[in-house]
């Protein structure tokens, strides 16, 4: 039988060691080396002893292998399947308690309030009324709002009733926690087949360009060692041809071995001698510095977010140095921009402004966090969260003001916010949206405190006197009207029409009298959404009983009626909404994440776009985009692009070409669909900002048109895609990476990033909220937006210097290792004879030079944090690949060429008939030999301090350390006892004690040092001197302390008005009013668990100003993308094909 | 303003490791470090160069090739390898005085000792005196492993080709040939004859040497090497030892002897001298030469201007170089403050 346990780890303790070595023979270079060591067990072939391969081999083997395992075993939490115990209704007609392991496809289970769900359910019925549920899929999309969820009529009204529901033979559905007493539900797909695990199912497995880079240098690598080898192949081939076979006399040859024979021979033994070219232990260090790297992100505080104890993560530790390359940001915008908490911030009643803050003399003043909060003590029921600075509301409020206690009641009254009371006094509230939760907070803190609804009445307590008000009609919002009104008789009596909306369509509606108040508001207003606040106007008429009858009953019948009821109801409540009297405005404001701003306009100037991607409307996207300065006025020009055909698109982007002035802006005339074709940067005159609407976004997609499309988006400085879906912003991340070969990061924090987080180079997920699932699939994590800048400014630019610095030298030291003994070649008849001692080959890589070069990859930093900050644009040189390329990668070589000319020719030279003071010899192989490996040594070692520009105490350990080891160890090798022990593992017993007390073997190491330096030293002041970098100004001037950057507040003058507050869907003003289930047409959506990975909320709880979300985690809810309500995407989830 | 901590359970550790705060030392290619750098350089390479070049100059070097090319050369009818032995006589004159100690080298030329099949034919094991490989030399030897089927001590190609070649040098005062005393001790590396070679403990010394056979090309075993000298015989025969230290390069000199003894110990006076070479070793067939050397050594070994030379023209590159940077630096000075 199938179980439902998930299994996400690859291995277990039996199969860890075949199954991971079968896999690390997979990498090429492992697999070389195996080769390698079959090449040395071959006598006539073996240049060197097997033990100069097998003992790198090994210690890489087991670093890797203890890598993986670690990994393996922290990998994936994915939440626990195991532990919860529920109550299971088998089709036997017996609750009983399982496992959810155990629980089978087909189940009916009963859950209580508050359990986790780990699998795919179909909820059947639930005690709540109207067979709601509410769910939290926080685990799932990291959604934390809870969502309604209704079972159908059906099943509903089948209630507690065991027998019936044992009888129900349906279909599926998808449940979460539930804040509901109790439920059924059928248990629909478990295990592997759940929504979660075929979600984040496939991550593919991505690797940076210097990976991809590395791997193509690898295999040139390959192709120069084979050159090599070939070479020294023909030479020895002709060297036999004319010495060797003339010195048969004293060489031990065997007979028959033809020039050829022996030169296929020596190809193979210099495919081992030369093998340091293709260096093992770079994988492994590779990884270490990786590790190392990530590490730090991990450590770091200034990632770290006290309010939800959230450290930065870095889940990925193989993608650090693309954080010093990125080029294009991808971000989504709630949650992650916006910390999707509307704060009632001001408001203009009667034309009067309310909400600033004013000195003695009149100035206004920031509002900072130690301006003196409104005291709402006064009323028992005010939300202790909601925090206002402005006296003069309170007081205009206390004095009985009436038309600022009109503006409040209409804000008590006109919403479709459901209040809950578990104890006196302590309501909670629902909202749909949060600027709605928003409003009815402010609302109740001043004293007209919404307190419970039926679905003909609402009661508010105003002023302390409990009022009822009998709710005779809601004129629900909707995109087209952007208004919503009730109609409500009060206590006394009077009827009247409250109305809240977009001010223009509320303006349209005032009556004449308005007219003055009307320009004094809309000034306000202007003001409000110059400061990036969201602007709502506030309406009311008082109806005449007989006039609303004769309304009612022809609302009752067009309710009722069957063709085009929406579109007659439309024009009804188009009728009974005139003439109405302006109250005020509301403004709110969408609260960005600390420090949004700044962060974006840092990544600007390190030459980084960001895109906004988000299922918000063009106006709220727009509205983000200039409050978070990523539009700016100063722009000159921003595109819309909002065509609904493509023909539209296609002309609206051309016409944005010309506006570009792009001269001989050519049409793409090549073919589009050309994989791998790059398109180059274009030099662009201005300013330029681009707005992309969901449905236009669809064209520009499109092979014919996507190259049109990137060309625009790319000369623009900001491009925001509004009401995409989420597979769009994969596209686009997709497009963009294919035809710019640049690294792209996404960022986002629910599930509907996913897709885009997965397909970026590296993706992002914001931490620290209840949701996993961006989380889950990221890269990276962090609490906060604003900590991307240090990801990348900081930690990634200093991890692709260092992962930069790191490759270069290593390829320099294994290079100049590596070519000396291509020299020795010409002098000793190319016979694969080694220039150095055998265990020198075995320990320089791992002993010798480790820990310096990872040294200096783990601490290195060319100039400090601050001045990364100061200086963005010493980003740059890593998006445009300087740092480690093919061009950097040859200069390496040649360089290399050039120390071991030096390292080999200056020793020859030297030591060539020399003899020691005493007489005796000393240009011996083994004298020679030991000469020529400290003199590399020392070499590189220079070089690597050259190389260094952190040299922190570990530094200088490591390096100081490196030498005294070399010495230790050569002396110990060379001493009499290991000879003893083993003789001929040993052989050059005596070799150090007799060459390095002669002056002259040390100044030849001097010489040779110095000599392959000094070129290198002369170059790089020269290139500082006569064209200077960036980083050489920085770190010029980075010797005094960097200036501490300003602070300054970022005011706009916007003339800018905002829309709407209204940023949701179809409101639920029927659900409020009706007993029943609505009879609404499902909207044509293709299927509802196609799209259950976006957001399809409906009642979200709001943020800390306002927060009264039922499960107590105010912060960062999520608004909802997407315009389906959940009983219409309920509806769509029964398309049978399921 | 925070609400009550909760608690920073996961905050990372303020420590100037994690936070990347260790304080450091960074240095800058700046003019003030690198001009002076290299000025002083250069000058202290100037300094050592002419020091190293004097010294050089001052070593006195006397070098006679003996392979026997051409008719005239008193050697040329040794250089046929057929008859054998063959002694040739070199007449020389010195005409300086030749300060001592005096050191004797023989050196060949385009002889591949670093060839790797033939410096490996060794076996470190039987000649730091292990019996065991008495009996089963290593198969590194091979093919100078066995000699119908005894094994060959000491096994390999590096023994085998031993230069055999013996020298006698003789001054002439007054149409008498006086011998000059060749000393043929103290030429190896102490640690060679104390630790890397070592005989057997069997006395004498030849019973260990049962059962095996000389090397091929060997005129005598190797306990009979030195006939005079009883201690220098077997695997610590200092001549064999030198041999055994194998060359880096193709062409080579090894030290045969010193000349220590009264009244040369102070050095060769000017005048004509007489070698007495017994000329066993061919060297003719891969076009290799065979010299004598006689030289004298200084502080830093034998003679060798390559070393001063160089310093010579680092340093005053050095030098240049910093002139050169002086003015770069002077003209397109990198403005300090952005």
């Amino acid at each position: 039988t199938s179980t439902n346990g998930i299994k996400t780890s690859k291995y277990n303790p039996f199969t860890f060691l075949p199954l991971n070595l079968f896999e690390q023979f997979q990498r090429i270079a492992n697999a070389y080396f195996l080769f390698l060591l079959v090449l040395q067990v071959i006598p006539q072939i073996s240049s060197l002893s097997w033990f100069t391969t097998v003992v790198p081999l090994v210690l890489v083997l087991t670093v890797t292998a203890a890598k993986d395992a670690t990994d393996d075993l922290v990998s994936k939490p994915v939440p626990p399947l195991q532990t919860f115990n529920l109550n299971n209704l088998f089709p036997v007609l017996r609750l009983r308690s399982e496992k959810w392991m155990d629980v089978q496809v087909g189940d009916i289970i009963k859950l209580e309030n508050n359990q986790f769900v780990t699998a795919d359910l179909l909820l059947l019925s639930s005690s709540e009324p109207l067979n709601l549920v509410y769910i939290e899929t926080a685990e799932l999309d990291g959604e934390t709002n809870l969502k309604v969820r209704q079972a159908l009529t059906v099943t509903g009204d089948l209630g507690e009733d065991v027998e019936k529901l044992a009888d129900f033979n349906g279909e599926r559905f998808r449940m979460e926690e539930d804040v509901t007493h109790f439920l059924f539900l059928f248990f629909g797909f478990a295990g592997p087949e759940t929504k979660l695990m075929q979600n984040c199912g496939k991550s593919t497995f991505k690797r940076t360009s210097i990976d991809r880079l590395m791997n193509v240098l690898v295999l040139c690598i390959f192709g120069f060692l084979a050159f090599m080898c070939v070479i020294l192949a023909i030479g020895n081939c002709l060297w036999e041809l004319k010495a060797g076979s003339q010195f048969t006399v004293f060489l031990p040859r065997q007979d028959g071995n033809s020039a050829g024979f022996s030169a296929f021979l020596t190809f193979w033994s210099y495919v081992i001698i030369l093998n340091t070219v293709v260096p093992i232990s770079l994988y492994v260090s590779v990884e270490i510095i990786r590790l190392g790297n990530s590490f730090y992100i991990d450590w770091d505080r200034k990632m770290y977010h006290p309010r939800n104890d959230t450290p930065a993560e870095a889940r990925t530790t193989t993608l650090n140095e693309e954080l010093g390359q990125i080029k294009y940001v991808f971000s989504d915008k709630t949650g992650t921009l916006t910390q999707n908490i509307m704060t009632f911030n001001k408001c203009s009643i009667n034309g009067k402004s309310y909400g600033d803050v004013f000195d003695y003399a009149g100035q206004r003043l920031d509002i900072t966090e130690h301006t003196d909060p409104v005291d709402f003590s006064f009323n028992p029921l005010a939300d202790p969260r909601f925090v206002f600075h402005d006296h003069a509301l309170v007081e205009a409020v206390k004095l009985e003001n009436p038309e600022v206690h009109a503006f409040f009641r209409l804000l008590a009254l006109c919403h479709t916010v459901m209040a809950e009371e578990k104890k006196e006094g302590e309501l909670s509230y629902q909202a749909q949206s949060p600027d709605e939760g928003a409003l009815v907070t402010a609302a109740r803190n001043f004293g007209f405190v919404f307190r419970s609804r039926t679905p003909d009445s609402v009661s508010i307590v105003e002023m302390g006197e409990q009022r009822r008000y009998e709710l005779l009609a809601i004129l629900d919002f909707n995109n087209v009207r952007k208004r919503m009104s009730v109609i409500v008789r009060s206590p006394e009596g009077k009827l009247r029409l409250y109305c809240k909306g977009a001010d223009t369509i509320v303006y349209e509606r005032l009556h004449q009298s308005c007219g003055k108040l009307m320009d004094v508001t809309t000034e306000h207003m202007n003001e409000f959404a110059g400061e990036g606040l969201r602007t709502l106007a506030l309406a009311y008429r008082d109806l005449d009983q007989e006039y609303f009858s004769q309304w009612k009953q022809r609302h009752h019948e067009v309710s009722t009626s069957l063709d085009d009821r929406d579109g007659r109801l439309d024009e009804l409540y188009e009728e009974i909404e005139t003439d109405l009297q302006l109250l005020g405005a509301t403004a709110i404001e969408d609260k960005l994440q600390d420090g949004v701003p700044q962060t974006i306009e840092q990544l600007a100037k390190a030459d980084i776009k960001v895109w906004v991607l988000t299922g918000d409307k063009q106006e709220t996207a727009e509205n983000i985009g200039y409050s978070c300065n990523l539009l700016r006025e100063e722009m000159n020009e921003v595109f819309v692009l909002s065509g609904n055909s493509p023909e539209d698109v296609r002309r609206e982007l051309r016409s944005e070409h010309v506006g570009t002035e792009q001269e001989g802006c050519g049409r793409p005339s090549s073919p589009p669909g050309k994989r791998g074709k790059v398109l180059p940067d274009e030099a662009v005159n201005g300013e330029y900002g681009l707005v992309v609407n969901g449905h236009s976004l669809g064209y520009p997609l499109e092979r014919s048109m996507e190259l049109d499309f990137l060309r625009t988006a790319c000369m623009c400085k900001a491009v925001i895609c509004c009401r995409v879906t989420p597979l769009q912003k994969a596209q686009v991340v997709e497009l963009v990476e294919e035809y710019k070969q640049a690294v792209t990061l996404a960022i986002g924090d629910g599930a509907n990033d996913v897709s885009m987080i997965k397909a970026a180079h590296i993706g992002v997920g914001i931490s620290g909220q209840e949701g996993m699932q961006a989380v889950l699939s990221s890269d990276y994590s962090f609490a906060q937006f604003r900590f991307l800048q240090r990801l990348l400014l900081v930690h990634g630019r200093w991890s692709y210097l260092r992962m930069c610095k790191f490759l270069r030298y290593f390829f320099y030291k294994n290079f100049t290792f590596t070519f000396v003994h291509f020299w020795y070649a010409f002098f000793c008849g190319f016979s694969a004879q080694t220039v150095y001692d055998e265990w020198f080959i075995t320990l320089y890589n791992l002993v010798y030079t480790a820990l310096p070069v990872l040294g200096m990859s783990l601490f290195d930093q060319d100039v400090n944090d601050k001045w990364s900050f100061q200086h963005p644009e010493l980003y740059l040189p890593g998006q445009l690949n300087l740092y480690f390329s093919k061009k950097a990668f040859f200069k390496c070589a040649l360089h290399s060429c050039y120390s071991s000319l030096v390292l080999f020719f200056i020793p020859y030279a030297a030591m060539h008939d020399t003899v020691r003071a005493d007489g005796k010899d000393v240009a011996d192989y083994q004298s020679f030999a030991l000469l020529t490996q400290t003199c590399l040594l020392f070499t590189v070692t220079i070089q690597l301090g050259l190389e260094m520009s952190y040299w922190t105490a570990v530094n200088t350990l490591f390096v100081v350390g490196s030498l005294v080891m070399y010495f230790a160890v050569t002396f110990t090798m060379y001493s009499n006892g290991m000879f003893l022990a083993l003789p001929s593992a040993f052989p050059f017993v005596g070799t150090a004690r007799n060459s390095l007390n002669q002056p002259n073997i040390w100044l030849t190491i001097l010489l040779t040092s110095i000599l392959c330096v000094l070129p290198v030293v002369t170059c790089r002041f020269l290139f500082i001197q006569l064209c200077p970098t960036i980083n050489d100004k920085v770190r010029q001037a980075k010797t005094k302390d960097p200036p501490l950057p300003r602070r300054a507040r970022i005011r706009r003058t916007s003339s800018r008005r905002s829309g709407y507050a209204f940023s949701h869907a179809q409101g639920y003003g029927d659900l409020v009013t009706s007993g029943r289930f609505l009879r609404r047409p499902a909207p044509s959506r293709s299927s509802g668990l196609a799209h259950a990975g976006r957001s399809t909320t409906s009642f979200s709880p709001m943020g800390r100003s306002a927060g009264y979300s039922p499960t107590g985690r105010p912060q960062n809810a999520k608004v909802q993308d997407v315009e389906v309500t959940s009983l219409q995407m309920y509806r769509s989830v029964r398309d049978p094909a399921l | 303003m925070a609400k009550q901590a909760p608690d920073f359970a996961n905050r990372p550790d303020n420590t100037a490791f994690t936070q990347q705060r260790l304080p450091a030392w960074q240095p800058m290619l700046s003019a003030g470090i690198v001009i002076p750098g290299f000025v002083l350089i250069g000058l202290a390479f100037i300094g050592i160069g002419v020091a190293l070049l004097v010294t050089s100059q001052s070593i006195q070097v006397f070098e006679m090739d003996y392979t026997g090319v051409g008719n005239n050369h008193p050697c040329f009818h040794c250089s046929d390898p057929k008859p054998k032995p063959c002694v040739c006589k070199l007449n020389f004159t010195i005409d300086f005085f030749l300060k001592g100690p005096v050191f004797f080298y023989y050196g060949l030329s385009n002889y591949f000792q670093n060839y790797r099949k033939y410096s490996v034919s060794k076996d470190d094991d039987q000649l730091s005196g292990n019996l065991k490989n008495f009996e089963s030399p290593s198969d590194t030897c091979s093919p100078y492993q066995r000699d119908n089927n005894k094994p060959i001590v000491p096994c390999g190609s590096i023994a085998n080709s031993m230069f055999n070649d013996t020298f006698k040098l003789y001054q002439n005062v007054n149409a008498t040939m006086k011998p000059v005393n060749f000393d043929g001790k103290g030429i190896a590396w102490w640690t060679d004859y104390n630790i890397k070679y070592r005989n057997p403990d069997t006395t004498p010394l030849r019973n260990a040497f049962n059962n095996t056979v000389k090397p091929i090309f060997w005129p005598v075993p190797a306990y009979e090497l030195d006939p005079k000298d009883p201690a220098n015989n077997g695997f610590i025969n200092q001549n064999f030892l030198v041999w055994m230290r194998t060359a880096a390069l193709p062409d080579f000199r090894k030290l045969y002897a010193r000349i220590n003894d009264p009244p040369y110990a102070e050095g060769l006076p000017a005048g004509s001298y007489m070698l007495e070479i017994q000329y066993n070793y061919p060297v003719l067939a891969f076009g290799g030469t065979k010299k004598v050397v006689f030289s004298n050594v200084s502080w830093m070994g034998g003679k060798n201007d390559f070393l001063g030379i160089a310093y010579l023209v680092i340093g005053t590159l050095c030098v240049l170089m910093s002139i050169v940077m002086l003015i770069v630096y002077a003209k397109f000075k990198f403005p300090e403050e952005d």
